[in-house]
């Protein structure tokens, strides 16, 4: 692509900045900035990968795998920042995520060691994770929530946290991995995926884009079920005391 | 403390953010009786019960349970020791029987269906409700089947917090049949009520609570002769 027909895509930035100005929706500021930042921050990450690829460094791979990783665990932890030791379970939740899915990729000669590979793919994965924690999150501090008496029930009859939060961990854990099954339901027919569209845009054989397809949903699978059962089972323990008392209000 | 007090508290005091709920509160609690604590709405009766069950820790002091620091009890083996019911306890969206269940599953235990049928007699219920879905029941048998499920733990040490007040007066005749049964088979129990017929009936000792001062302790027939006026007015069912 030339640098006019990407100007021209600046269109999809005017039409929403001329409805919301004309619809008063005040929205023009954070558009703008929105705007900016993705171009600065797509441009910087073209050269940093420019110059990752051609070196092939492993320091360097392994750096950017450190970074999307640093990022995606100050991002999650947002949500729950009051809620002890979330900056290194998030951590260790997308650290583990990434060694076995890339592990098994690797190890299996599923694709080849080369950053042009592991980057794209590392990226995919540990911003679902990040998703997914975040989601996990969500629900599991409703399920607190509505069910903070029937928690107290069960401590109160001689029962432990972990039997205590059991119904409402997995309850959690399976609502946050619902989203990924059900998208994967529907891939190809309501959707194509953006990995496989930018492939197919690119020039790359159908196919080929759908084998990759293939095997990106289904390490998304894996990796969405591990963030919500690790991140789940290394959180849950933060609503306890070591008295084992609930701590109210522990994940606001 | 004697051998004769299965819980003393010793200069309790219990605060939640920087709001004093209890107030240095020393106690006995005499074995196998049954003493009633009443007071007014919000003087921490409930709070009371909750740190002798360590579903809280006071913020000074310290309780002993049987002439142990309760601080120093593995928490779940207190908890089965020390039993609570608390008002409205919540039932489980399942049938009467794995309500019962409950407490056995919690130490990967089963419960016979005789077991369950006896702790359904003892609350005055029969064998039609073990089936049932505990969701449909009245409040009245939610709340003896929550006694009952507290019961099937066979603690020694039975906390009960307005157990009988959505209940009907045949219930409440029952439960409190139940609570003097209890007190012959050895259990001590420490008992919330508003009624203050009860705490003359049932009640050994009586403890008057409020705004999170022990205003008074002594035999029932000492606190309802008591010529202290805040606990005349609360008796008189005037507010103090």
């Amino acid at each position: 692509m030339t640098y006019t027909p990407l100007a021209l895509t600046l269109i999809f930035v005017l039409i929403p900045l001329i409805l919301s100005r004309t619809l008063n929706l005040g929205l023009e500021k954070d558009t703008t900035i929105a705007t900016v930042r993705s171009v600065i921050q797509l441009l910087i990450v073209g050269y940093v990968l420019k110059f990752v690829f051609d070196t092939e460094h492993l320091v360097y791979l392994l750096l950017m795998i450190a970074l999307m990783i640093t990022v995606a665990t100050l991002n999650a932890r947002q949500k729950g920042k009051n809620i002890p030791g979330i900056t290194w379970k998030l951590a260790v939740t997308l650290i583990v995520v990434e060694v076995i899915t890339q592990g098994v990729l690797l190890g299996f000669h599923i694709i080849p060691p080369t950053p042009q590979y592991i980057i794209p793919i590392s990226g995919m994965l540990i911003g679902n994770s990040m998703v997914l924690a975040i989601l996990f999150l969500n629900r599991f501090s409703s399920e607190i929530e509505a069910h903070e008496h029937e928690i107290e029930l069960i401590l109160s009859l001689g029962g432990t946290p972990k039997q205590a939060v059991h119904r409402h961990l997995t309850k959690a854990i399976k609502a946050s991995m619902i989203p990924t099954i059900e998208a994967q339901k529907t891939i190809g027919l309501v959707q194509l995926p953006g990995m496989m569209s930018g492939q197919i845009i690119g020039g790359a054989d159908p196919i080929q884009a759908v084998q990759f397809q293939i095997l990106i949903v289904f390490a998304l699978l894996t990796c969405a079920t591990l963030t919500s059962i690790i991140f789940g089972f290394l959180i849950y323990p933060s609503l306890f005391n070591e008295r084992m008392q609930l701590i109210k209000n522990s994940f606001i | 403390m004697t051998a004769s007090h299965v819980i003393q508290l010793d200069n309790i005091s219990y605060k939640i953010n920087g709001q004093i709920i209890l107030s240095n509160i020393s106690q006995q609690v005499q074995t196998n009786s049954i003493t009633t604590l009443i007071g007014p709405s919000g003087s921490g009766k409930t709070t009371l019960l909750k740190l002798c069950n360590a579903l809280i820790s006071p913020t000074n002091g310290q309780i002993f349970v049987e002439g142990q620091a309760i601080d120093t009890f593995e928490p779940t083996v207190l908890r089965r020791k020390v039993g609570i019911v608390l008002q409205q306890a919540p039932i489980l969206r399942t049938t009467v029987f794995e309500n019962l269940a409950l407490p056995r599953r919690l130490q990967h235990q089963t419960l016979t269906t005789e077991e369950a049928l006896n702790a359904l007699i003892d609350v005055g219920l029969d064998e039609s409700f073990l089936m049932r879905q505990a969701t449909d029941l009245s409040g009245g048998q939610k709340q003896k089947i929550a006694i009952a499920r507290t019961l099937l733990n066979n603690s020694t040490i039975l906390l009960l917090d307005e157990i009988t007040s959505a209940l009907d007066p045949q219930s409440v005749h029952d439960i409190e049949q139940l609570i003097l049964k209890l007190r012959q088979r050895g259990v001590t129990i420490i008992w919330i009520t508003h009624s203050t017929r009860q705490a003359k009936d049932l009640g050994d000792m009586t403890w008057v609570l409020m705004k999170g001062e022990l205003v008074a302790a002594g035999t029932t027939n000492e606190i309802m002769s008591s010529k202290d006026s805040r606990i005349q007015s609360f008796l008189l069912g005037r507010t103090p």
